[in-house]
């Protein structure tokens, strides 16, 4: 297979295509921006929209309103603006529509600064806009993920008929590495739901509203039952060194990466140490987690994040306090060295 | 209010079986109430040119949230304000089908400022009716922005006043002075005659977009007897005496007449041809075996001022590395590092799976001005290369534990005339002293990083000058 240098953000554009995506809308920011470039660049060359939103209010209700017809349709952006999409989200996952929203997350609160950040874990995988629903989220490590969880966040999007986010920082975006493109999908469910403007679908409704709360209470137990099945089905996550790991430490992104190359120091130095990365965060592989949390030789877990600690959440409670679980962030666009999480690591085994 | 003009046509429900609860004949507004005449003007011209099966309404927040329980057509609610972004989704993706934003004035004068501020610069090719009745309906009876100075509304409880919420807002005539627009008109419904001029504008909104003229707008000042806490006959005469007074009637623009019809439709291409459209890489068949050693492991860091190409020369090198089939990977500088105009890059090549990205510890740095030589130098392993533009610099390296190579680059490419070719000839240089990188997967790939023959020729004499280059360092050391 041929492979290609690719920035990690032109990728994500790539593997949407490839996947059948024809519609793109979206508004600029810093580090979310080539997403865009690469749209506008391609999209008209297979027939397929690009449009600069006036905002990302507008791009989110935009794509709601492409999902709508059953177009397979994105947007991207980078933190602040997938705050402003949080209400369209919120409408998208309560109509059960489908479509891949890619974060490339920087530094905030507020407007922040433009280095890689993972503090929009809260907002994407708990929720973020209002009401009792979860994105499906996916957490991409490489160029070649950006592209194949793009894909990935297309098909389980239609499967589920629920947003797919593709959760990803300023370094794995502006990151150049070789990915080998697979075939273009050919195959699309069929979308029975969809608005199509023809006499067959002119009763189907796009729609979240439930006045009556016996009907709403319905439409969300069955929001909770469709995230229960997604719980069971669809996790992955990467296990690396753990066969006889006694410490587990757990990144997802751009972070699994360094963290891999502390636990490859930290080997040579004789510590059995592994580490576990999360590939979906919603579904969150709690299974694992419990089964490592539940063998004898783990000693701890060890989280590392750019953040102030988000994720360690749900490895706390996966973990469900049969291990110690510790955790490391950095903040405000720093990225710690390998030396650094080594450090960590071992000054973590002697406060043990 | 004489409905008596109104009957049902076939875009029209005969019976409500959407309304939830027993009442399946009448609708769920308040009597008097203009939303529903304004419904049936809509269901009835789509029946009427024969488009009511390609028409979707998009609803918006406010109390026409429900016109699916109505209309025979597809229907997708949308958030408060967002009508028309919803409407351009799906117009875009549906360029055949019949869109109707259908607003009020909080839903779009307040809320959705932007959105139809937008879609009508854009020329969707959409109708937008905008159901103006100077209040809130939905939620009891608030202020809206085109509620009338003086008016009482249950936020004015001391009626609005021009210095705490200024004056009431035209959207028609905003709207009517963008560019794009085909058509704007302002109608009332308080009669039957009113009615049957709202009718006709209704109509036009929608042949213009049958017949792809462009964004039309129809702005409807309409009754809101429960708001405005008055009967029905009253609230018809207070649109004509006082509401139509401060939004006068009548078309403040139309060049439907005047435009061709617009080209909407996408032509999709077929899967085949996507590779190549999107620019995917071709099988390179007769692609030589490079020669590199099997243990590669270089972490470079290349840094200087923005526009020496440094990132260029990166990106570079992470190329042929990744031809010859090694794990390569390359980030820029980026965030907090970003500063003052300097710019670096890391790049990474291996034999094996690469981790971090980051390159703390060069290998090999190349520097191409003096902060980057001063910052990086203590960075480099013991034993490593640091390559460095003499010519653009007086100071050395102080270390003694790396190999040196210093490279009149700058100089070199100002003698072949052109200055941006330093980064070819530092390229040259590498090559010849580095082990990872076969001089002939450089002459090969050359030629696609510029294609242009003239660019070419003088990279190929500024990269043979750099090999030179490299041979006369090598026989120094
Ligand atoms: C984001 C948001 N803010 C506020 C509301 C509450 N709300 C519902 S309808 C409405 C105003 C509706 O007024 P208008 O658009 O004039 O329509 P009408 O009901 O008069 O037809 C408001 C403020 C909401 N649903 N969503
Ligand atoms: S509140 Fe006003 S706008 Fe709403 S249904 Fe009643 S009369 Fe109509």
């Amino acid at each position: 297979m041929e492979r290609q240098l690719i920035k990690g953000n032109e990728a994500i554009v790539k593997g949407a295509i490839l996947a059948g995506c024809r519609a793109y809308y979206g508004y600029p920011i810093t580090p979310a921006s080539e997403i865009a470039q690469a749209a506008a660049l391609y999209m008209p060359l297979v027939g397929g929209t690009f449009l600069q939103a006036e905002s990302e209010i507008a791009a989110i209700n935009m794509v709601y309103g492409a999902s709508g017809t059953g177009q397979r349709v994105m947007t991207a952006s980078s933190s602040p603006g997938i705050s402003l999409k949080q209400e369209g989200i919120s409408y998208i996952a309560g109509a059960e529509l489908p479509c891949v929203i890619v974060d490339v997350m920087r530094g905030g609160p507020g407007l922040g600064n433009i280095a890689p950040e993972q503090s929009d874990y809260h907002q994407m995988v708990k929720g973020g806009g209002h009401g009792n629903y979860k994105n499906i989220v996916l957490a991409p490590n490489s160029a070649q993920e950006m592209c194949d969880l793009t894909m990935l966040a297309f098909e389980l999007s239609d499967k589920y008929r629920n947003p797919a986010v593709v959760l990803a920082d300023g370094f794995i975006g502006q990151m150049m590495e070789p990915v080998v493109f697979p075939k273009p999908v050919t195959e699309f469910p069929e979308k029975k739901w969809a608005i199509r403007g023809t006499v067959g679908d002119k009763r189907n409704l796009i729609s979240s509203i439930e006045l009556d709360p016996d009907d709403l209470e319905r439409h969300n137990r069955k929001l909770q039952q469709k995230y229960a099945i997604i719980s069971q089905t669809e996790v992955r996550f990467q296990e690396y060194e753990l066969e006889d790991a006694e410490y587990i430490l757990v990144a997802f992104g751009i972070v699994s990466r360094l963290v891999q190359s502390a636990v490859d120091t930290l080997r040579e130095d004789g510590v059995k140490v592994g580490m576990l990365r999360p590939i979906t965060l919603m579904p969150f592989p709690t299974l694992p987690i419990e089964k490592y949390a539940a063998n004898e030789r783990v000693k701890f877990f060890s989280v590392f994040e750019l953040n102030n600690g988000q994720m360690v959440e749900d490895v706390r409670l996966a973990v469900n306090g049969k291990k110690p679980v510790k955790f490391y962030g950095r903040m405000g666009g720093n990225v710690p060295t390998i030396q650094e999480l080594v450090d960590q690591v071992k000054k973590q085994m002697r406060e043990l | 209010m004489s409905t008596k003009i109104l009957s049902k046509s076939e875009g029209f429900y005969d019976v409500y079986d959407r309304r939830p609860g027993t009442d399946k004949d009448t609708t769920h507004y308040c009597p008097g109430c203009g939303h529903g005449i304004l419904h049936k003007l809509i269901a009835e011209a789509l029946t009427d040119f024969g488009v009511k099966d390609n028409a979707i309404i998009i609803s918006p927040v406010g109390c026409s949230v429900f016109a699916y329980y109505y209309f025979s057509a597809g229907n997708l609610q949308a958030a408060h304000g967002r009508a028309p972004a919803v409407a351009t989704g799906v117009k875009r993706s549906l360029p055949e089908s019949i869109v109707i934003s259908y607003q009020g004035d909080g839903d779009l004068a307040a809320i959705g400022g932007n959105e139809i501020l937008h879609a009508a610069n854009r020329g969707e090719a959409i109708s937008v009716f905008f159901v103006n009745n100077a209040i809130y309906g939905m939620t009891g009876g608030q202020m809206a922005p085109t509620t009338l100075i003086g008016q009482k509304t249950t936020t004015t409880p001391y009626g609005r006043t021009v210095a705490n919420e200024g004056y009431p807002i035209k959207m028609s005539e905003i709207i009517a002075s963008l560019t794009a627009p085909v058509y704007v008109e302002r109608v009332m419904m308080a009669d039957t005659k009113s009615i049957s001029n709202t009718r006709r504008a209704v109509r036009k909104a929608i042949k213009n977009q049958v017949e792809k003229k462009g964004f039309s707008f129809v702005e409807v000042l309409s009754t809101c007897p429960t708001g405005w806490k008055m009967t029905a006959p009253q609230a018809e005469e207070w649109i004509k005496t006082t509401l139509a007074q401060h939004f006068p009637l009548g078309v403040l623009k139309d060049i439907s007449g005047d435009v061709e019809p617009l080209n909407l439709d996408h032509h999709l291409l077929p899967t085949d041809r996507i590779g190549k459209a999107i620019n995917l890489p071709e099988a390179d068949a007769d692609q030589p075996k490079f020669v590199i050693p099997d243990t590669v492991n270089e972490e470079i860091k290349i840094s200087g001022f923005g526009g020496q190409g440094v990132l260029s020369l990166g990106v570079w090198l992470s190329e042929f590395g990744m031809r010859e089939g090694l794990n390569v990977s390359w980030i820029p500088s980026y965030g907090p590092e970003m500063r003052g105009g300097t710019a670096h890059c890391h790049v990474k090549l291996a034999n094996r799976p690469i981790g971090s990205p980051l390159v703390v510890h060069p290998t090999i740095l190349v520097a191409t001005n003096r902060p980057s030589l001063e910052k990086f130098e203590k960075e480099v392993i013991p034993g490593g290369k640091i390559f460095w533009d003499n010519s653009l610099m007086d100071i050395t390296p102080s270390r003694t534990d790396i190999i040196r190579y210093p490279v009149p680059a700058t100089e070199i490419a100002n003698q072949l005339g052109n200055t941006k070719t330093a980064n070819v000839v530092m390229l040259g240089v590498i090559t010849g002293v580095s082990e990872f990188l076969d001089e002939n997967i450089v002459r090969r790939t050359l030629p696609q990083i510029f294609k242009k023959k003239h660019l070419l020729d003088i990279n190929m004499q500024a990269f043979n000058k750099g090999l030179e280059v490299a041979a006369s360092l090598k026989r120094i050391a």
